[in-house]
């Protein structure tokens, strides 16, 4: 049993949430975001949840620290300038070990950019938002069906090893329109949350949630116990699909938005008969090394499409470690490559 | 004989880092009172800020969050949103406050957010070792104001409850100060209303306590506790600026 | 009959109490030190104690506990 609907991803995105259980959203508007934050204005009132429109990014994303850190499935969303004011927070949440889920629907940047969509903040996501020794695990949905499903997987992961989640999407899946099949009942799978800050009702210690450490040994113990967890996460959580890349001689590593592009360019090049094939990360991070690691000794040649200058490409260097040629085509500002544009590339290589 | 006087329950029973004669101690025994004689230590969440007081999450028995700089108010709002049977409150310094956090402060104010903030007005940044805060007075030399403050260059200090007042979301507030018995008996009953406006979801209450840093001001605690009535007071004038119980006409 | 218990192992000897007494019954102990360097206040004569809490108040360690 199930329902099938016509939604823009960001859309979908919101009903997602709400039967994620999630009844708590802090927003600012942004583009091109903003139907995401519209949808929820709507719906989460009628289930008694809490959608409060902040003064800011960053108060926003403090507003998630408190209601996540005091136990409840919280989130946010904004796009690239947003996110990077949220980073501060970011950190916090991590250093504090609150589970909460940060959506962010790419646009161009550097600065305040352009709308359109892009895929520019991939380093931010993956290796550096905020300051400090952490990570968010990361997905990266190529469809609107995706946008849908990974909330919850979001929420269960960022709860099951007390980390923040993000959704790395972009302008474009946000604002296109496609079918999305909603399971009838999504069964809520809610991590444990003895820790929150909640009221103690005298019934037990008081429960602090908290980042600062004043001792130095006492930070790296806390920091090295975290990065403990991160190691499961690698371990447990990575994933990515793989496209006709069994007996491909050039690969394509494709992310998002770009990995729909490069998904034609790979058919088109097959009925020109090149075997070519789609490696698409789906968690950005952890990155999906185990299963491109299988790709590497037959593959020929890999090509890193991305809608940036070039940044998950050092990801897929390291995993190929030099022993495959690993090319480049990207475009950046919002622009979205074409398949003809990729296809070319793999004709050039 | 029986006990009148002793370390109340909400406060926990461990050293305060703060120097010598430094007023948070007193203030935070007062919000512990408050707490306890309102018996709502098991619903409480305190947001600890940045500053001298960052360490409160410590002090306090009740459920602690510790927030980034400026963004407790914030902070107390996803609490508040997400439990409103809890007890919400903040304690902040003047930079956290007036200065990093003006926006979430001016925020949950005017949303009349109902929550209970405890704002520390000393007039300098203590814990960074004594710089320039909004608060500061024309004048004042700091670590950051070596020859005094110059209002032509680092602008006039900030009022921060008469602007607040001027807000429809804000219940109550009211400076007070901790210089003498009878002004720590008039903060307690300030906070403790303070509490009681949550309790009673009349929205948004901050309680400003003129405090001393006998340290970075460079005077011993009496000496500052004199510093304070000679020069805080006259540029931050105690009082209610805003009472909506006393509107209504409730008891002042 | 009134009593005053300082927990002398967390005074700062700050000397609030002392101004706060209206009897002038504090002092700090200028023959010891506690474990933190300070010397800690004491009572000169907790006979004259009329509990009015006013050391207490003034005390932001809360260190001193009044019996009445």
């Amino acid at each position: 049993m199930s329902e099938k609907v016509l939604m823009k991803g960001n859309e979908a995105l919101g009903e997602a949430a709400l039967r994620a259980g999630c009844r708590h959203f802090f927003g600012y508007p942004i583009t091109p975001q903003t139907e995401l934050s519209a949808y929820l204005s709507k719906k989460m009132p009628k289930v008694g949840g809490t959608f409060l429109q902040a003064e800011s990014e960053i108060a926003a994303i403090n507003m998630v620290l408190g209601a996540a850190g005091s136990g409840v499935r919280a989130m946010t969303s904004s796009s690239s300038p947003g996110i990077s004011l949220k980073s501060e927070g970011v950190s916090y949440i991590a250093g504090s070990d609150v589970p909460a889920l940060i959506i962010n629907v790419q646009r161009g940047g550097p600065g305040l950019g352009s709308i359109q969509p892009s895929q520019s903040d991939y380093w931010q996501a993956t290796k550096a938002l905020g300051h400090g020794d952490f990570q968010l695990f990361v997905l990266a949905p190529s469809t609107v069906q995706e946008m849908a499903d990974f909330v919850a997987l979001a929420f269960e992961t960022a709860e099951k090893y007390r980390m923040p989640a993000m959704i790395l999407s972009d302008g474009m899946l946000g604002q296109m329109m496609e079918p999305v099949v909603f399971p009838n009942e999504t069964e809520i799978h809610e991590g444990d949350k003895s820790w929150a800050a909640c009221g103690h009702k005298n019934a037990r210690k008081h429960n602090v949630v908290n980042s600062l450490y004043i001792e130095a040994k006492d930070l790296e113990k806390t920091v090295v116990e975290r990065y403990e967890r991160y190691e499961k996460v690698k371990a447990n959580e990575q994933r990515s699909e793989s496209y006709l890349t069994e007996d491909a001689d050039i690969v394509i590593v494709a992310f998002g938005a770009s990995s729909r592009v490069s998904r034609s360019a790979v058919n088109a090049a097959r009925a020109k008969g090149i075997k070519a094939g789609l490696f698409r990360p789906i968690t950005l991070w952890p990155y999906p090394e185990t299963e491109l690691e299988k790709i590497v000794p037959t593959a020929k040649k890999f090509l890193v499409v991305e809608m940036n200058m070039g940044q998950m490409i050092e990801d897929v260097k390291l995993v190929v470690g030099g022993r495959k040629p690993v090319e480049f085509f990207g475009r950046t500002g919002g622009i979205i490559p074409t398949p003809g544009e990729i296809l070319e590339a793999i004709e050039k290589m | 004989m029986a006990v009148v006087f002793e370390k109340p329950h909400a406060l926990a029973d461990v050293p305060f880092h703060y120097c010598p004669g430094c007023t948070h101690g007193i203030v935070h025994r007062l919000v512990a009172e408050a707490i306890d004689e309102l018996g709502v230590e098991g619903n409480a969440v305190g947001i600890a800020s940045v500053g001298c007081s960052v360490f409160a999450y410590n002090y306090f028995n009740c459920d602690m969050i510790q927030s980034p700089h400026g963004r407790a108010q914030a902070v107390a709002t996803g609490v508040k949103r997400a439990h409103p049977e809890n007890v919400v409150f903040t304690y902040q310094g003047d930079g956290d406050l007036a200065a990093i956090g003006t926006c979430e402060t001016v925020h949950a104010a005017t949303r009349g957010e109902n929550i209970t903030v405890i704002f520390i007005n000393n007039a300098i940044y203590g814990m960074t070792g004594g710089q320039m805060a909004p608060t500061s007075l024309p004048g004042q030399i700091t670590q950051t104001t070596p020859y005094g403050r110059d209002v032509k260059t680092a602008g006039y200090p900030i009022r921060m409850c008469e602007m607040l007042s001027t807000l429809d979301g804000v219940a109550l507030a009211q400076r007070v100060t901790v210089d003498s018995v009878k002004h720590v008996n008039e903060a307690k009953k300030a906070i403790k209303k303070a509490f009681e406006n949550q309790i009673n979801g009349l929205g948004y209450s901050i309680v400003e306590v003129v405090s001393t840093c006998p340290t970075n001001w460079g005077l011993a605690p009496a000496d500052a506790i004199k510093w304070l009535q000679d020069n805080m007071l006259p540029y931050y004038p105690l009082g209610v600026y805003k009472d909506v119980t006393a509107q209504q006409g409730g008891e002042q | 009959m009134a009593k005053i218990t300082i927990n002398e192992s967390l005074c700062k000897g700050c000397e609030m109490c002392v101004n706060a007494c209206p009897k002038h019954l504090l002092e700090l102990a200028k023959d010891r030190i506690n474990a933190k360097g300070y010397h800690p206040s004491q009572i000169t004569d907790q006979s004259q104690c009329i509990g009015c809490k006013s050391c207490a108040i003034m005390c932001p360690d809360v260190c001193i506990t009044v019996e009445k």
